[in-house]
């Protein structure tokens, strides 16, 4: 049962090579789930990887999906560089749509060039505040904020429920619990004519340099990153873990809750239950895949957004579930949580195992 | 008085069963040393190989169907987190997300089918003591199994050399190593006996408890477990009590709806959760007492021979 043996110095190599080969190694799992369906894997894989983007219509929606992704991933990475565990992005990101649709609902009818910015600022504060309960239960109360992030997105499904089966139903609707459809005032200008991709993947792109300077030229988020990887010697150094705390839930929460306003006022257009199809957990794995790096995030986020643009094309072309698309997202953090080890083991070599037993026969 | 709130108390530890069964799992994976937070993952797929399993040969194979594919479910995790020594947490997730992928995936062929569930089975004489004895002893036979599993850890954990040798191993890995107890392969075993009581907890929600197959239907109820182990200190007679806590919550809550309570039933829904993150402000508080009661090495990896 002894695997591996660690190696002298970790290997760059594996460092740069493990998400491709985790990539791979889901691919062949992929095929031969495939194959075990009765699907033939290369239609499957066709349908999956290429067919999304033969059309102007899939770029658009790749962006739109990736957008969201690669927000919340830089947010939820900044955290998992310092060791805080946000796995709450979701329940985050349901908090920004409910604080963004309010602006919305509450100024219909007007016409105002202020209320899409107020909008994107509601969904900020919403995110944030939410990410902030998490930090203040951590630093006062020492609860653990892998469990109470998560809670606390099970608290705002429950708000967002009663909010849009209750005070928020449109009245003018049917009994579905949805808000109303918000007016152009309150919506992300589409970029194209008849495509969904629309002026808010600016907040990303804007986001992306931002968290990249953040991260690889402030003292702040050095402090971050020690605290992660050596409590002791950040406390030496005096750098604070509450603030680190802090910092990593708030910064967090907010491009989660950033990302909710954009669905709620991009391709949704109104508040509902079936908001979000699970970006918050997927932009954990995102932040992984990524390497917890800028760019290498900008990457994974694109992937994961192929693989939800593919569970859906799979769905209608190939009658498979799109759950299929979360099956693919656990088997992807498997292989690269596995592949990762590789960076600083090696297979236990056997020469080494014969080595060893002579040696102790010599001491016995 | 009495005849109205022996239905809310026998509803209440029906309800409290599911966490007790992956609330114990997960107790004794995490006295070996090992957190799991895949709990939820393992809840689903064990509820969804119930269901399949019931609909064709009964809710007792059912019930084994969803042990065995709990234990299955936790291997990837043993093996990423024992054998190759990667992060605990981070595998836990996978397996969580991995698990609602997987049974929404299985489950589509089970949507809106019903199975018949299983009769509540007075035990003779104990079921006739006062007030005691219809809330404890004229339930499903799955519930008098978990006070079975309850009675069996806690004596194993006190009382026997079994439980001795799975706190070393939780405890001080390199001790137990010394000694020349297998750390890794003790490890594998609580792991995967945590995923067969997360299995058999998901199936008894899925084949008892609601009896149908819903997407997600375990609804947290494994992340609570988690925060009850923690709650419990490790300890499986408080952990009984919290699952009991717990169980009453979600009872109280529909009976509040039941009783036109003037606050909308989604918020009321929201209180075990909100409850959830109450109970560790107030056990995590003191981290002193917290930290005498965690198992040393709980989330470190063991490399042998290092």
């Amino acid at each position: 049962m002894h695997l591996l043996e660690p190696r002298a110095n970790s290997s760059q190599l594996m460092r740069w090579a493990g998400p491709p080969i985790a990539i791979l190694l889901t691919l062949l799992a992929a095929s031969a789930l495939f194959a075990i369906l009765d699907k033939p894997p290369l239609q499957a894989f066709y349908v999956f990887f290429i067919e999304p983007l033969e059309t102007a219509n899939g770029w658009s929606e790749l962006a739109l999906k990736a957008s969201p992704l690669i927000l919340i991933a830089q947010g939820l990475a900044l955290g998992f560089r310092a060791r805080v565990y946000n796995i709450g992005a979701e329940g985050q990101l349901l908090m920004g749509a409910v604080f963004a649709s309010g602006v919305a609902i509450y100024t219909d009818g007007l016409n105002a060039w202020w209320i899409l910015p107020m909008m994107i600022l509601a969904g900020a504060l919403g995110g944030a505040l939410w990410g902030s309960l998490s930090a203040w239960l951590k630093t006062h109360f020492n609860a653990d904020e892998t469990l109470t992030t998560l809670m606390l997105t099970y608290v705002a499904t429950y708000v967002l429920s009663y909010l849009v089966s209750g005070p928020w139903r449109d009245p003018g609707g049917t009994n579905f619990p949805q808000s109303i459809m918000f007016g152009e005032s309150a919506m992300f200008e589409p970029l194209f004519d008849g495509l969904r991709l629309n002026s808010s993947i600016f907040i990303t792109i804007v986001a992306v340099p931002l968290f990249w300077l953040f991260v690889s030229r402030s003292f702040r988020a050095y402090q971050l990153a020690v605290g992660g990887l050596a409590p002791a010697a950040a406390r030496y150094a005096g750098f604070s873990a509450r603030s680190g705390v802090w910092i990593s839930l708030v910064i967090s929460g907010l491009t989660a809750g950033l990302a909710g306003a954009m669905e709620a006022a991009g391709p949704v257009g109104q508040l509902t239950l079936s908001l979000s199809p699970g970006y918050g957990y997927a932009a954990i794995i995102v932040a992984w895949v990524g390497r917890l790096h800028p760019i290498g995030i900008v990457l994974s986020g694109l992937l994961l957004a192929l693989i939800y643009l593919g569970g859906e094309a799979a769905q209608v072309s190939m009658q498979l579930p799109s759950a299929i698309s979360w099956l693919f997202q656990g088997m992807l953090l498997f292989f690269l949580l596995g592949v990762d080890v590789f960076v600083d083991y090696r297979f236990r070599r056997r020469r080494d195992k014969r080595l060893m037993s002579s040696e102790e026969g010599a001491n016995a | 008085m009495i005849d109205s709130i022996i239905p809310i108390l026998v509803a209440t530890l029906a309800a409290a069963t599911p966490l007790i069964f992956a609330g114990l799992g997960e107790l004794v994976a995490e006295k070996s040393g090992v957190i799991n937070l895949g709990v939820e993952g393992m809840m689903l797929i064990g509820a969804v190989a119930g269901f399949a399993g019931a609909l064709s040969w009964g809710t007792s194979v059912g019930l084994m169907f969803g042990a065995v594919a709990g234990a299955l479910a936790a291997l990837p995790f043993a093996f990423l987190t024992l054998s190759l020594g990667a992060n605990q947490s981070a595998s836990g997730l996978a397996t969580t997300i991995f698990g609602i992928g997987l049974s929404a995936f299985i489950g589509q062929f089970f949507v809106s089918q019903g199975l018949p569930g299983m009769k509540p089975y007075a035990i003779p004489l104990l079921s006739s003591i006062p007030l005691l004895g219809p809330v404890f002893f004229t339930q499903t036979p799955v519930v008098y199994l978990a006070y079975l599993l309850y009675a069996m850890l806690a004596w194993m954990l006190a009382k026997t050399r079994w439980g001795l040798i799975l706190r070393a191993v939780g405890e001080s890995p390199e001790a137990a190593h010394a000694i020349g107890y297998p750390v890794l392969a003790i490890r594998y075993g609580a792991v995967c006996f945590g995923g067969a009581m997360a299995g058999l907890g998901g199936a008894y929600l899925s084949t008892i408890y609601t009896p149908l197959w819903v997407q997600n239907m375990v609804a947290g109820r494994g992340w609570i477990s988690v925060a009850l182990v923690v709650f419990a200190a490790w300890k499986p007679t408080r952990l009984m009590l919290g699952a009991c806590l717990f169980g009453g919550m979600t009872i109280l809550q529909l009976q509040a709806q039941g009783f036109g309570v003037a606050v909308p039933s989604q918020l009321l829904s929201a209180i075990p959760y909100v409850a959830t993150i109450l109970v560790l402000m107030v056990i995590s508080r003191d981290r002193k007492k917290l930290q005498l009661n965690l198992p040393a090495s709980l989330g470190k990896p063991f490399v042998p021979g290092e």
